[in-house]
C-alpha cells in the first residue's frame, strides 16, 4: 500500500511538471515550424524592406531591442535592487517600508499599455518627439517592481545566524548588509533581475508610445528606435504573407536571444561560485 | 593578550521579560570561564551583554557597567569597536556560505578597510593554525567555500574568523553543542591552547566540558547568578545548595 501511495504520489508530481513544461515546448516547436523557413543571414544583417520586395531582415530590431533592454536594465535593475534593500534590510517594518512595498506591488499591477502612456506624457511629450530613451525608461519602471521584491525576499531568506556573524566581528551595519547579505543572495537576487528582464524582452504594448518603432537603421537614444517585439506586432497584423512570416521569424529570435541572454549571464554569474557554496 | 572582565550590578531584558538581574562577576585574563544553567537562565545573554550583541534585538534593553580591559563598553565605546575586541563564537557553525575558507577567515579586516595582501596572507595562515584547521584546508584555502566543510571544521573555521580580527576577549557561546564527540574534543583542545593568549568565556549545558577547560565557573539560575568560584569548588564542594542540586543532576 505504502508502494502505491508513494508510486501515485510521484506519478503525480511527474505530470505535473509535464503539464508546465509542455505548453514552453509547444510553443517553441510551433515557432520553430513556423519561424525556421525564414531564417537566413539576411534576417539579421538586413533592415526591412517595402511591401512587394523579397528579402529583407530585422537587423535594426534586433539592435534596437538590444538597446531598449540595455537602458531598461540600467534604470530597473539598481532601483529594484536599491529599493528591495531598503525594504528588507532597513526599513523593515516602517511605515514608508509599507508603502514602498504597496506601491511596487501595484506597479506590478498596472497594464503595459498604460505604463507606455505615463512614460508618454512624462518623457516624449516634454521631450517633443519619440525615442529609444523613453522607450527605455518604460521598459526600465515594468523591471522594478519584480527586481525589488524579489531582492526582498532572497535577502530575507538570509539566515540570521550570517548576519550576527558579521555584526559580531566589528562590521558596521551597512557595511555587513552590503557585502555579506546581499551577497549571499546573490544568485537568488541575479534570478530576480534576469526574471524581469525577461519578462519586458518581450513587451510591445508600453513601446508603442514611445520607442515608437522605425524602419530604418537608428541606435541613437533620441530617435525613434526599432524592437523585434514592436515588428512583430506591425508584421503580424499586416495583410502580406511574406510578413507573416518574417513576424514568425522574429518571434522565434526573440525568445532565442532572451534565453542565450540569460544563460549568458547565469554562466558568467556562476563561473566565480565555489565548491559547495549553496 | 587577554584582558580581564568586570560586570558590575548588570540586567538585561527582552521586552518585559527580565533575563539578567543584578549580575556582579570578575572574570580574570587569560583563563577560561565556563557558564553553566539550565537552559532559559540567562547565560547566553550575559556573554551578549559583554559583546554589545544584546542590543541587535531591537526590543532588548541593558543597564550597569561592563569595563573590558579598564573600558567601559557602555559609556565609553561604539558596539563595532567593542565586538572588534571581544569576539564571538556561537552555537551553531555559521560560516559565510558563498565565501571561500580564506574570504571566510579574512572577512572581519576585509571589511573593516584592511587591504594589504602579504599581512592578510599570514594573518589567515596563523588564524587557521591557531584553530587547529590549517592541515585540512591549506589545499582549499581558495577553493572551497566554507559551507563545505564538515560540521566540526566549520566550527574552527568560525573560531579562525574571530582570532583574525586578533581581540582580547573571545565568547564562546555553546559552541560543541551541535557537534560530534570526537569534533567536540578538538574544539575543548583549541580552548586549552588559547586560553594563554586570549580571555575565554564559554557558555556550556555539558558539565564535564565546563570542568575540563575552565578554572573559573559559574552558575546561572533564572537570570541570576547563584555562585562563581574555581571550578574545582564548584564541582566537588559548592556553596549553594541550588549549584549542588543543579551538578548533582538533581534539576535542569
Amino acid at each position: 500500500m505504502r508502494t502505491l501511495t508513494d508510486g501515485a504520489a510521484t506519478g503525480l508530481a511527474v505530470l505535473a511538471t509535464l503539464l508546465v513544461v509542455a505548453p514552453l515546448v509547444a510553443i517553441f516547436v510551433y515557432l520553430v515550424y513556423k519561424g525556421a523557413v525564414s531564417l537566413n543571414w539576411a534576417f539579421f544583417t538586413h533592415n526591412p524592406v517595402p511591401v512587394g520586395e523579397t528579402g529583407g531582415g530585422m537587423a535594426n530590431a534586433i539592435v534596437g531591442s538590444a538597446i531598449l533592454l540595455g537602458v531598461g536594465s540600467l534604470i530597473g535593475i539598481p532601483i529594484g535592487i536599491a529599493g528591495g534593500i531598503f525594504l528588507a534590510e532597513f526599513g523593515r517594518g516602517t511605515r514608508l517600508a509599507n508603502a514602498i512595498r504597496f506601491t511596487a506591488d501595484v506597479l506590478n499591477g498596472v497594464p503595459s499599455i498604460v505604463m507606455g502612456i505615463a512614460v508618454y506624457s512624462l518623457v516624449v511629450v516634454p521631450q517633443g518627439h519619440f525615442s529609444a530613451f523613453s522607450g527605455g525608461v518604460a521598459l526600465g519602471i515594468m523591471m522594478i517592481p519584480t527586481v525589488c521584491r524579489t531582492t526582498e525576499e532572497m535577502l530575507l531568506m538570509v539566515p540570521h545566524a550570517v548576519r550576527e556573524a558579521a555584526l559580531a566581528l566589528g562590521v558596521p551595519n551597512w557595511r555587513s548588509v552590503l557585502s555579506i547579505t546581499v551577497r549571499t543572495a546573490s544568485a537568488g537576487i541575479i534570478t530576480g533581475c534576469m526574471l524581469a528582464f525577461a519578462r519586458v524582452a518581450g513587451e510591445t504594448a508600453p513601446l508603442i508610445f514611445t520607442a515608437f518603432g522605425n524602419v530604418g537603421w537608428s541606435e541613437k537614444l533620441s530617435e525613434p528606435i526599432a524592437a523585434l517585439p514592436l515588428q512583430i506586432y506591425v508584421y503580424a497584423l499586416s495583410p502580406y504573407d511574406e510578413w507573416h512570416r518574417l513576424a514568425w521569424a522574429g518571434a522565434l529570435v526573440l525568445i532565442v536571444l532572451i534565453v542565450l541572454a540569460v544563460s549568458l549571464v547565469r554562466y558568467v554569474t556562476s563561473r566565480g561560485v565555489l565548491k559547495g557554496a549553496s | 593578550m587577554g584582558v580581564g572582565i568586570e560586570v558590575t550590578n548588570l540586567n538585561a531584558w527582552y521586552g518585559t521579560n527580565h533575563t539578567l538581574q543584578d549580575i556582579d562577576l570578575n572574570i580574570p585574563a587569560n583563563h577560561a570561564t565556563a557558564l553553566i544553567g539550565p537552559s532559559g537562565c540567562g547565560k547566553s545573554t550575559f556573554v551578549r551583554c559583554l559583546n554589545r550583541m544584546h542590543e541587535t534585538n531591537p526590543i532588548a534593553r541593558v543597564t550597569g557597567t561592563v569595563l573590558i580591559g579598564g573600558l567601559d563598553i557602555y559609556a565609553d565605546a561604539k558596539p563595532v569597536e567593542i565586538r572588534r575586541r571581544v569576539g564571538m563564537v556561537f552555537q551553531r557553525p555559521n560560516p559565510f556560505p558563498t565565501m571561500s575558507i580564506y574570504d571566510n577567515v579574512a572577512a572581519g579586516l576585509k571589511l573593516n578597510g584592511y587591504s594589504n595582501h602579504h599581512v592578510l596572507d599570514e594573518i589567515v595562515e596563523k588564524s587557521l593554525k591557531n584553530s587547529a584547521l590549517w592541515e585540512e584546508v591549506k589545499d582549499d584555502l581558495k577553493k572551497k567555500s566554507g559551507a563545505s566543510l564538515s560540521g566540526g571544521q566549520q566550527q574552527r573555521l568560525c573560531i579562525a574568523r574571530a582570532l583574525a580580527v586578533d581581540p582580547e576577549v573571545l565568547l564562546m557561546d555553546e559552541p560543541a553543542s551541535a557537534l560530534d564527540p570526537v569534533s567536540t574534543s578538538k574544539i575543548e583542545d583549541l580552548i586549552f591552547q588559547l586560553k594563554s593568549q586570549y580571555t575565554i568565556v564559554i557558555v556550556t549545558h555539558n558539565m564535564q566540558q565546563a570542568a575540563r577547560v575552565a578554572e573559573k565557573t559559574g552558575f546561572f539560575l533564572n537570570g541570576r547568578m547563584v555562585e562563581f568560584d574555581s571550578t574545582h569548588k564548584i564541582f566537588t564542594n559548592p556553596s549553594d545548595k541550588r549549584t549542588e542540586d543543579y551538578i548533582t543532576g538533581r534539576f535542569g
